[in-house]
C-alpha cells in the first residue's frame, strides 16, 4: 500500500492546487499547505471491566503564508472550497498583522525523503471487537491471579502531508497499536506496555501476565529509608525520565541559553559508555522521515562516547548558526525551534537478568511518573516511582517497597550509569516513545518515601 | 449546530439505545507570542465536529467525527453503537445513571470586549512593548510574552431531551524573563507561570492585569536571583502567594476529589486517589479554617471552570469539598454518582472538544477566604513562596513536591532577603491540617489553570482555582536540592 485511504496523494495535490489558487490570488509570494488525516479507537479498562470505548476520525488542514518578510499560520479541519479560501484569507489577514522580520527564509525547496514504511493494514482495520476480545483476554490473566486490571488497547491509522509553493510534497502513513496494562492486589501493584505499528508485535497476554507478576511480587512493600541507591531502571523508567532532556539537544535552545548543553557541547559530560542517535529509520522507530516544513530528517550523533556533539538544527537555526538544516524544526511560526524526535540509545550485553544478578543491594525500577523538572541547567528532575518498585539484596529481589520521591540530577546519572542491558522499543507515559535499554545506575537520589 | 446534533442524535437513537447524547462543538482560538523582541507563534485555528455518546445494553460507546455529511454522521453512530456492543465481551455490571432534569437553555459567558474584535496588530504591539522592557535589563537573557483566546460553542443534545446551547469564552496573557549566568538558568513569570493569568472574560482580562506595568520588576526579580542566597534546607513555616498556593489545591485537593479515580476508572494512567469511599465526611482533610468548594457556577468567578451545564447536561453547582476543615464531597458523573448511592451528580463531565469522551474534571476548585490581614499570615518568622516552577505528586496524591520561582525570607513579618530555588514537599493531608492562617477575601485570586491532562487518549482542561495568601506551620523546605 503506497498512501492512506484517509488522505491521498491525489487528495493531498487537489486541497494543495486550492490553497495555492487563494494565496496567489490573494497576493501571498508563498504557502505552505500541512494536511493531516487520522482513525483512532482505543478500549479502556478498568476493575476488569471494559468502561470507556472511544473512536475519533479526524482531519485537520494547517495553511501558512508568507507576505514579504511576514508570515502566520491558520488551521481548521474543515475542507470544503469555502473552508480552503477562507482559511488561506485567516493566515493572510495575520501575516499582514506580523511585524516584518528580515531574517525570515523564503520556503523550504524540495529534499529527497526517504519513504519509512509503518503501516500496517491489519492494525489500520482493528475492530472494536478485536480489542475487547484482547482486552478480555488480558483481564482473564489478572482475574486468574485474583487481581484487578486497568489499561488501555489501542489501534490507529493516521497520513499527513506538507506541500509548498516551491514545490515540496513530503507525505507519510503509519499506524500505531498501544496496549497498557496496570493490575492490582489490595497493597501492589505492577505495570506493563508496548507500542508498534505493527499491532502483531503488541502481545497483550504476555503483558498482562508481567504485570500480575510485579504485582504480586511486591505485595506486603516494605519501607525503606530514603537515600542513595544502585537502582536499575527498566527501558520505560529509562524512556520516560531521560526524554525530558532531548528538547535542550536544540540549536535554538542553545542560542536562548535555555539549553543544559548550553556552553557543554563537545565536552566530556557523561560516562565513556553513553552513545545516542536521533535516528527515523531506525527499525524499532516511529514518525514521519521529515520536519515541520518537509525537509528531510538526517541522522544524527547526539552523544559520543558521553560526549554531546550534535544538536537538532531547523533551517532558520542553520542559516544563523552557518550549518545545514538537519530535519528537525517545528512548524513555523514557533518560539521552540526544534528538537530530535527519534532517540536511539546505544545498548549494552547486561540482561536485566544479570544486571540484578550482579546487584549486592539496590532498587528496581518499573515505572516513573509525575517528572518534572527542577532544575534546568543542572537538569535536576523530580518525580516518583510506580507500579513495581523493589528491593535487590544478593543478586536477587527480596520483597517491594513503597515508592519513592527522587531528585536526580540527569548529567550525573549518565555519568553514573554502570551497565546496560540490549536496547528496545520502550514505550512510557510521561515521554514520547524510543528505544532505549535498562540502565544500572549509581548513587541515584531518593529524596523522600511515600504511603504505598 | 441543532441540525447537525438533531441529526446525529436521530440517527444514534434510531439503533436502539438505551441513552445517547451528542455535542457538536464549534472551537475558535488565537496564539499570539513574542520573543526577544520578535514575533514567535502567531497562529489561529478553528475546528467543528460532533462526539456521539450511546449506552447499548448497559456499555458506553463514543465515536467522533468531523465528517458532518449525512452519510459521516450515519456512521459514526453506528461506530458508536458498534463500540457499545463489543464493550459487551468485558462487562461487570450494566452502567447506571442519577436521575437528571431535561433543560432547554441558551447560555453565553460574559465577554465584556471580544478578544476576537481586537486586532493582532494592537496584541503584538502590547506584547512587543512587554518584552523591550524586560530586555532593558541586560541580565534578561530570554524575553517571552504570548496571549490566547478561545470561543467554544457546543450545542448539547441529549435523548431523554435536554437542549444546551452553550457559548464559553477565555482569555489568557503572560510573560516570562529568563536569565542565563554562570551555571544558572533562573527566571521569573507574571502573573503567573503556564503562560499568565486564565479568565472566562474577554480582552478585557488583558487590560485588568497589569502586564506592562509589571515587566520592569519582573525582569529586575530574574536577574536578582543569581546573586540571592539559596533556600534552605529544613522545616519552617511556610507562606505561600495565592498563585502557588491554586496549584497546591488542584493537585492534592483537585485531583483527589475526582470520584473516578477513587472508584478505579484511571488507575492506568493518571491513578487513583488517597480518598477512599469511607474518609467521606470522617477524615480531617485540613484544620478547621479550610473551606473547599467545587463551584462551576458563574457567581463564583469568570474561572476556566465556571460553565452553565456540563457535558452531560447537568446545570452548574456548588459542592462542598471541605467544610471546616472536614472532607465532605467528591467531583462525581452521572455514572458515579449512582455507583456511589448520591441521589444526583453535582456537574462535572466535561469533554476536551468534539473529539473526547467527557469525563469528570475540576471545575473550579477554591479555597475559601479566610479572615486575617495579610500581616497576620506574615507575623513572625517564615518562608515565602511566589510563582510555581516545578510540580510533582504521587499516583495516589499523597506525596507532593513543588518548586518556585522566588522566595523570600521572613522575619518578624517583614521581607529580609530573596532566596532562590525555592521548594516545599509533604504529605497532603499533613499540610492542610497545618494551615494556620488564610488572608481575607480581598486578597483572593480566581487563577485559571489552562493545562490539565487526564484520560486515554489524553484530553486537556482548564481549571480554576481561588486563593489568597495563606501559611502553613512546619513544612519540609528545600528538598529539591537537598540531600
Amino acid at each position: 500500500m503506497a498512501e492512506s485511504e484517509l488522505l491521498t496523494r491525489t487528495d493531498c495535490q487537489a486541497i494543495f492546487a486550492r490553497a495555492l489558487r487563494a494565496a496567489r490570488a490573494l497576493g501571498a509570494d508563498d504557502v505552505e499547505v500541512t494536511l493531516g488525516a487520522s482513525d483512532s479507537a482505543l478500549t479502556r479498562f478498568a476493575n476488569n471491566a471494559i468502561h470507556q470505548n472511544v473512536s475519533e476520525h479526524r482531519r485537520f488542514l494547517s495553511v501558512r503564508t508568507v507576505v514579504g518578510h511576514r508570515t502566520a499560520r491558520a488551521s481548521t479541519n474543515r475542507l470544503d472550497d469555502d473552508a480552503v479560501r477562507s482559511v488561506v484569507e485567516e493566515s493572510l489577514a495575520i501575516a499582514r498583522s506580523a511585524e516584518s522580520d528580515p531574517e525570515l527564509l523564503p520556503m523550504a525547496e524540495p529534499g529527497e525523503v526517504r519513504d519509512a514504511n509503518r503501516f500496517f493494514l491489519s492494525t489500520a482495520r482493528s475492530t472494536p471487537r478485536d480489542r475487547a476480545e484482547m482486552v478480555a483476554a488480558a483481564i482473564g490473566v489478572a482475574q486468574g491471579a485474583s487481581q484487578n486490571a486497568a489499561g488501555i488497547c489501542s489501534a490507529g491509522e493516521s497520513a499527513m502531508a506538507i506541500l509548498n509553493s516551491r514545490g515540496v510534497f513530503a507525505y507519510y502513513f503509519d499506524t500505531l497499536a498501544q496496549f497498557s496494562i496496570t493490575t492490582m492486589t489490595d497493597d501492589s501493584s505492577g505495570w506493563a506496555k508496548a507500542s508498534a505499528p505493527d499491532s502483531s508485535e503488541v502481545d497483550a497476554l504476555a503483558l498482562a501476565r508481567r504485570a500480575v507478576e510485579k504485582a504480586a511480587l511486591s505485595r506486603g512493600p516494605r519501607e525503606l529509608a530514603p537515600g542513595r541507591y544502585t537502582v536499575i531502571l527498566e527501558p520505560s523508567a529509562v524512556q520516560d525520565l531521560l526524554g525530558q532532556m532531548f528538547f535542550d539537544f536544540s540549536a535554538t535552545a542553545i542560542h536562548d541559553q535555555r539549553s543544559f548543553l548550553t556552553g557543554r557541547l563537545g565536552q566530556p559530560l557523561f560516562g565513556a559508555g553513553i552513545h545516542i542517535d536521533d535516528d527515523v529509520y531506525h527499525t524499532l522507530q516511529s514518525g514521519p522521515p521529515f520536519d515541520g516544513e518537509g525537509v528531510p530528517r538526517r541522522p544524527l550523533a547526539l552523544v559520543e562516547g558521553g560526549v554531546p556533539r550534535e544538536v537538532a538544527c531547523s533551517r532558520q537555526a542553520a542559516r544563523r548558526e552557518g550549518r545545514a538544516p538537519t530535519g528537525h524544526g517545528f512548524p513555523l511560526p514557533n518560539e521552540s525551534g526544534e528538537a530530535p524526535l527519534n532517540i536511539v540509545m546505544r545498548g549494552g550485553d547486561q540482561s536485566l537478568d544479570r544486571m540484578i544478578a550482579g546487584t549486592p543491594r539496590g532498587i528496581l525500577v518499573t515505572r516513573l511518573w509525575y517528572i518534572r523538572e527542577v532544575d534546568p541547567y543542572e537538569k535536576i528532575m523530580t518525580g516518583m516511582t510506580r507500579d513495581g518498585t523493589f528491593l535487590i539484596e544478593d543478586g536477587g529481589l527480596v520483597c517491594g517497597v513503597r515508592n519513592f520521591r527522587f531528585n536526580q540530577n540527569l548529567i550525573a546519572l549518565l555519568r553514573n550509569v554502570e551497565a546496560l542491558s540490549p536496547a528496545e522499543r520502550a514505550a512510557g507515559e510521561e515521554s514520547f516513545d524510543m528505544v532505549a535499554p535498562a540502565l544500572k545506575v549509581g548513587d541515584f537520589h531518593f529524596s523522600e518515601v511515600t504511603k504505598f | 449546530m441543532r441540525r447537525i446534533a438533531e441529526q446525529a442524535l436521530g440517527a444514534a437513537a434510531g439503533r436502539g439505545v438505551s441513552y445517547a447524547d451528542v455535542r457538536v462543538v464549534e472551537c475558535r482560538s488565537r496564539q499570539v507570542a513574542t520573543k526577544n523582541g520578535k514575533v514567535g507563534g502567531m497562529s489561529s485555528s478553528e475546528s467543528l465536529g460532533v462526539g456521539i455518546r450511546v449506552l447499548v445494553e448497559g456499555c458506553w460507546g463514543f465515536a467522533a467525527t468531523d465528517d458532518l455529511s449525512n452519510r459521516g454522521l450515519e456512521a459514526a453512530a453506528a461506530l458508536a453503537w458498534e463500540i457499545a456492543r463489543s464493550s459487551a465481551a468485558a462487562k461487570k455490571k450494566d452502567v447506571r445513571l442519577a436521575p437528571e432534569d431535561r433543560y432547554e437553555a441558551v447560555w453565553i459567558s460574559p465577554c465584556r470586549i471580544d478578544p476576537f474584535s481586537i486586532p493582532i496588530e494592537q496584541n503584538l504591539d502590547l506584547l512587543l512593548r512587554i518584552d523591550t522592557e524586560l530586555r532593558r535589563n541586560s541580565g534578561v537573557t530570554l524575553a517571552e510574552a504570548s496571549m490566547v483566546f478561545t470561543r467554544e460553542r457546543q450545542f448539547f443534545a441529549s435523548s431523554p431531551g435536554s437542549r444546551i446551547d452553550q457559548t464559553r469564552t477565555t482569555s489568557g496573557a503572560g510573560f516570562v524573563a529568563h536569565s542565563f549566568k554562570g551555571n544558572e538558568i533562573q527566571k521569573r513569570s507574571y502573573p503567573n507561570s503556564f503562560g499568565g493569568q486564565h479568565q472566562l472574560k474577554g480582552y478585557e482580562l488583558i487590560e485588568e492585569l497589569g502586564l506592562l506595568e509589571n515587566a520592569p520588576r519582573i525582569a529586575e526579580e530574574a536577574v536578582a536571583l543569581h546573586s540571592a542566597a539559596q533556600c534552605p534546607e529544613g522545616v519552617f513555616d511556610l507562606i505561600l502567594d495565592s498563585s502557588q498556593l491554586g496549584l497546591q489545591i488542584h493537585e492534592s485537593i483537585g485531583h483527589p476529589i475526582e470520584l473516578d479515580r477513587v472508584l478505579g476508572s484511571e488507575a492506568n494512567y493518571a491513578g487513583m486517589s488517597f480518598l477512599t469511599l469511607d474518609k467521606l465526611n470522617h477524615l480531617n482533610y485540613g484544620s478547621e479554617m479550610v473551606n473547599v468548594v467545587a463551584d462551576a457556577r458563574l457567581e463564583h468567578g469568570p474561572g476556566l471552570g465556571t460553565f452553565a451545564f456540563d457535558d452531560e447536561g447537568v446545570p452548574a453547582q456548588s459542592t462542598s469539598v471541605i467544610r471546616d476543615g472536614r472532607f465532605t464531597g467528591y467531583l462525581t458523573s452521572r455514572e458515579t454518582a449512582a455507583e456511589v448511592g448520591l441521589a444526583r451528580s453535582n456537574g462535572a463531565m466535561r469533554a476536551d472538544g468534539w473529539g473526547r469522551l467527557p469525563l469528570i474534571r475540576m471545575t473550579n476548585i477554591s479555597l475559601l477566604a479566610g479572615s486575617q490581614a495579610l500581616e497576620e499570615v506574615f507575623d513572625g518568622d517564615a518562608i515565602y513562596m511566589e510563582t510555581n516552577k516545578s510540580w510533582s505528586i504521587d499516583d495516589k496524591r499523597y506525596n507532593f513536591q513543588f518548586g518556585c520561582e522566588i522566595g523570600w525570607e521572613i522575619r518578624h513579618g517583614k521581607r529580609a532577603r530573596m532566596l532562590k530555588n525555592p521548594s516545599y514537599s509533604g504529605i497532603s493531608t499533613e499540610f492542610w491540617n497545618s494551615c494556620a492562617a488564610i488572608a481575607g477575601p480581598e486578597h483572593w485570586v480566581l487563577w485559571g489553570t489552562p493545562n490539565c491532562g487526564k484520560g486515554q487518549p489524553e484530553q486537556v482542561m482548564g481549571t480554576g482555582h481561588g486563593a489568597s495568601p495563606s501559611r502553613f506551620r512546619n513544612i519540609k523546605i528545600g528538598t529539591a536540592y537537598g540531600g
